[in-house]
């Protein structure tokens, strides 16, 4: 009796453990390739090239002081001759013949990476919220073109106007300034922004602002007072997919960024031409690097998955 | 509270005319309801009085005051949705105390909590406060959103279906309430719907709309007897009004140039057939329980009105039927009275 024209048939036990079952295989081996960039970046440089793979081995913070210092190799004389090393990482330098010498680009790239980041991702959150209330609110005049224009701007690689961006960059003295990869960034993404977030604001009724309005507030102040806390779903997934991409961004941080502005993901592989294939510098970087996205992703996880699932849950 | 008044107001979507040249007063303190079918322009016609369209000709006047370019916020209108009418991230209190903390108002902390915990036990709501607006059930909701425009004491209250997304029983107790609030505020309210039994039995007066005009305004007992045309009189009367040629029925007196008759079940008179002079028959009754609704055919036509349920009549059974001072419209479905 209670049956209805939309009831489903749940699924079985044995369903539900085969697709759990499957499920946490293939995690575990899209997992793989990130828990052999941690333990390598826990590895000494022998064992990280061993033949067969190391999977257990003797961990050492040496990738981490490579990572984060300059060396230089000196005499046993000259070593001998300092007094006692200055914590860990002096120590494992000076077993390998070498002394700490000055402080890596690590951080500063690092830095780098997370004003660029976090920057773009605000610029572009922010413009794409007011763009998107724009458009799911007011008559805009040719609205579809103008969404489909905005669209059409991820419709190419990126990296296809490289050099039109690289002369404009070098024309305002835009190159290699964190400013111009935000400005970079921020475009790139604010077409998805705008169309993620316009599906998310299409959805809040707008009777609530009507009814703000009514109640006696601007419309500016029942934005941020009715819109806004109900958007909130939507702008942090949208900042979630924002910051990967700029996160990750690597074509054009080579090409734009060469010192005072570059990111992580061109500095990284720069780290192994630094005295010799220095696999666990060059791990240790890639740990570290992983770790905001990750923090992000968890803190925001459920929302990254509304985000995810965005159109297939809608009424 | 204010006497509103709409001066030939026309709003136009595309080419569609939603309002059409309406003229409308509505006095301080009175309960007007709005009723016609879907798309006959009565939302848009509280909406423009609320602000939230602005009107292609005519003039909105509030309080004396020509409001026609004024902000919502400027109005000092208060309006009950349809549905959607919370706040849904924030507590009955706050969806409460909100018109209150506005920018166009800054009450005091201790006033507003004084307001809302009065208007709250006034609409029944006073045990829920601290609850979010979405673990509420929809009559809940409903008394919430009808106690955030209690809350303000504004010119005129404007309620678009307020309850017509609920159930029946809930809608017969909201409407009673209602009715009380009304009368214990002395609130001017002009209340939409397409429900004939709330429009008779809240309003002080009904204007009935179509496509945009104002067909006719009255006590709701002139617009039922005195329908100024077929659709008035078509809109209310339960069941709907029989709509038949002259001739068909006997009847006293027909007016030269009566096209139509509208007669409903008081304006029915019906007798057992005695021999020869039955009329009609009476093809099947729908017992609702505490009427009867009688299907009747007569010469093809098919005419539905009330029974006693003891009166006695059986399908298949022929009755003599007559009309009784009926309601006669000319070709144009003017009245002829």
């Amino acid at each position: 009796m209670s049956t209805t024209a939309h009831s489903v048939v749940s699924p079985g036990r044995l369903s539900k453990s085969i697709a759990g079952a499957v499920v946490i295989i293939y995690a575990l081996v899209t997992m793989i390739p990130l828990a052999w960039i941690l333990l390598t970046s826990f590895k000494s440089p022998p064992d990280s090239i061993s033949y067969p793979p190391k999977v257990i081995f003797e961990p050492t913070a040496e990738g981490y002081c490579n990572l984060f210092t300059t060396r230089s190799r000196q005499t046993d004389e000259y070593i001998e001759s300092l007094g006692p090393p200055q914590g860990i990482c002096d120590e494992i330098t000076r077993k390998r013949n070498m002394v700490i010498v000055g402080e890596s680009n690590y951080w500063p790239r690092f830095m780098n990476s997370l004003i660029i980041g976090f920057g773009s991702t605000v610029l572009a959150v922010f413009l794409g919220t007011l763009a998107a209330y724009g458009f799911s609110r007011f008559r805009v005049p040719l609205a579809d073109d103008l969404l489909f224009f905005i669209l059409s701007t991820r419709m190419m690689p990126p990296i296809a106007v490289a050099i039109p961006i690289y002369l404009m960059y070098r024309e305002l003295g835009l190159s290699d300034t964190a400013m111009g990869m935000i400005l970079l960034y921020t475009a790139v993404n604010v077409s998805l922004a705008v169309w993620l977030l316009k599906g998310f604001i299409d959805e809040i009724p707008r009777e609530y602002e009507e009814a703000a309005m009514i109640d006696g507030y601007s419309r500016m102040q029942a934005f941020f007072k009715v819109v806004l806390p109900q958007a909130t779903t939507g702008i942090a997934a949208t900042a979630i997919f924002c910051l990967i991409f700029a996160w990750n961004e690597y074509a054009f941080a080579v090409l734009l960024t060469s010192g005072e502005a570059q990111t992580a993901p061109p500095f990284i592989p720069t780290i192994i031409g630094e005295g010799g294939q220095d696999w666990p510098a060059v791990a240790a970087g890639t740990t570290i690097f992983l770790v905001p996205i990750l923090v992000f992703t968890i803190l925001l996880r459920k929302q990254l998955l509304r985000g995810i699932t965005f159109g297939a849950v809608r009424k | 509270m204010a006497e509103v008044r709409l001066e030939s107001v026309t709003r136009r979507f595309g080419d569609a005319v939603a309002v059409d040249h309406v003229d409308l007063v509505i006095a301080d303190g009175e309960f007007v309801v709005l009723l016609g079918p879907t798309g006959a322009g009565k939302t848009t016609t509280l909406r423009l009085i609320a602000g939230l369209e602005k009107p292609d000709g005519g003039r909105i006047v509030i309080g004396g005051e020509d409001v026609s370019d004024c902000a919502p916020s400027e109005r000092d209108v208060a309006f009950v949705f349809q549905q959607y009418s919370l706040y849904p991230h924030l507590t009955v209190f706050e969806n409460l105390a909100f018109p209150l903390k506005s920018p166009a108002r800054r009450m005091p902390k201790d006033e507003i909590a004084a307001r809302v915990n009065k208007v709250a036990a006034m609409v029944r709501i006073d045990h829920k406060l601290a609850n979010r607006s979405t673990a509420l059930s929809g009559g809940e909701m409903q008394r919430v959103a009808i106690g955030r425009a209690l809350v303000r004491d504004p010119s005129i209250f404007l309620m678009d279906e307020p309850l017509s997304s609920l159930d029946a029983k809930l809608r017969a107790e909201l409407r009673v309430e209602l009715k009380r609030i009304q009368n214990e505020i002395g609130a001017t309210l002009l209340y939409v719907t397409h429900d004939q039994v709330e429009a008779m039995t809240m309003a002080d007066r009904i204007g009935i709309l179509a496509e945009g005009k104002l067909l006719q305004i009255g006590t709701p007992r002139e617009i039922y007897t005195d329908p100024v045309n077929l659709h008035v009189a078509a809109r209310l009367g339960h069941p709907h009004i029989n709509l038949l040629k002259p001739g068909l029925l006997p009847c006293e007196s027909v007016p030269g140039g009566a096209r139509t008759i509208g007669a409903r079940t008081e304006h029915l008179e019906i007798r057992p057939s005695a021999k020869n002079d039955a009329n009609a028959r009476v093809d099947w009754i729908e017992h609702l329980g505490d009427q009867n609704h009688l299907h009747i055919s007569s010469e093809g036509e098919k005419i539905i009105t009330l029974a006693d349920p003891y009166a006695g009549i059986n399908p298949g059974d022929a009755i003599s039927l007559s009309l009784k001072n009926p309601l006669f419209f000319d070709e144009n479905g003017h009245r002829i009275t």
